[in-house]
């Protein structure tokens, strides 16, 4: 077994409206600050133990599956890294 | 019969559901999630509040609870569920329901009184009304702007599912009297039967006329007709 750690970002899909990054982008350019546009995203770093990085891959998959994006509004992605 | 109105730590809207009923003689009782349905449960409340503190998404947590997999196999044998506020949140995240309820277009919680026009009235949740009645209820939330994708969406309306639209006064609907930028005006929609229905405003709130409109009863007075 090797530890690793899971990394899942989980976004909201293209398209679907983001009012709090809207209210960010706002309150950035209060500060001054140009921007075009500003996204946001939850990133969850999940620390396991498996067989090998693809094990922990897919482990990692199916808990963003299950629980940790919505996929109605998200997209999300898996990183896999040694720790 | 005992409608079960199920409690999940945070829910805040468990006690005004069971007087609302009381009121309207139909037997409720709360229910701790933990302890699993009563073997009797003839209906269900999946009540508003702030289960799990809205950890994740709303309803993300309870609808992964051991007992929402009981609320289903119920809610497929044919037992009437109604989910309202958080409870509508939990039904979209545990599939009773289609799409998402998620953060308001003005990202702020809004508590305010809104307007819904009936869509459909062969339901047991809107037996009481007509078609294109307008009633009155308020709504109380942070995440309640309905997300569905465009052919998810274009199904739910070909099948009829939508049961409530915000709307003005008039029951005309408009981006000014849609409170939150939900898609296409949806304040709640019926599941693949229609004794499954969620939706985002507070009929319970609009029962008791203690606390004046009693626009909200005839939607509580599904769980006889169900």
């Amino acid at each position: 077994m090797t530890a690793y750690t899971a990394t899942v970002t989980v976004r909201l899909k293209h398209g679907v409206l983001d009012p709090e990054a809207e209210t960010t982008k706002r309150a950035l350019e209060r500060l001054g600050f140009e921007l075009e546009a500003l996204r946001s995203a939850d990133r969850f770093e999940v620390d396991l133990e498996a067989d090998s990085a693809d094990d922990a891959r897919e482990r990692a998959d199916e808990m963003a599956e299950r629980l940790l994006a919505n996929p109605t509004i998200h997209d999300y992605d898996v990183e896999v890294a040694e720790r | 019969m005992t409608v079960a109105i199920i409690r999940f730590g945070g829910s805040n809207c468990d006690r005004d559901a069971e007087r609302a009923l009381e009121y309207l003689d139909i037997d409720a009782e709360i229910v701790w999630h933990e302890d699993g349905l009563p073997e009797e449960t003839t209906g269900i409340v999946l009540p508003g509040g702030f289960s799990y503190g809205d950890y994740l998404r709303g309803g993300a947590m309870a609808a992964r609870s051991p007992i929402m997999a009981e609320v289903r196999e119920a809610a497929a044998d044919g037992v009437p569920v109604l989910g309202v506020c958080n409870g509508a949140q939990i039904g979209c995240e545990s599939d009773l329901t289609e799409g998402a309820f998620t953060t308001n277009e003005s990202a702020r919680f809004q508590c305010e009184h809104v307007y819904l026009r009936v869509e459909r009235d062969d339901t047991p949740w809107t037996e009481a009304y007509d078609e294109g009645d307008v009633i009155e209820v308020p709504i109380a939330h942070g995440e309640g702007r309905y997300e569905i994708s465009d052919d998810r969406l274009a199904e739910l309306e070909d099948d009829d599912r939508v049961l409530f639209r915000y709307c003005d006064e008039n029951g005309e609907t408009s981006p000014e009297a849609n409170p939150n930028g939900s898609k296409h005006d949806i304040a709640g929609i019926l599941g693949d039967r229609d004794s499954v229905a969620v939706l985002m405003p507070h009929p319970e709130r609009v029962t008791l006329p203690d606390v004046g409109s009693t626009d909200g009863q005839g939607v509580l007075r599904g769980f006889e007709s169900a």
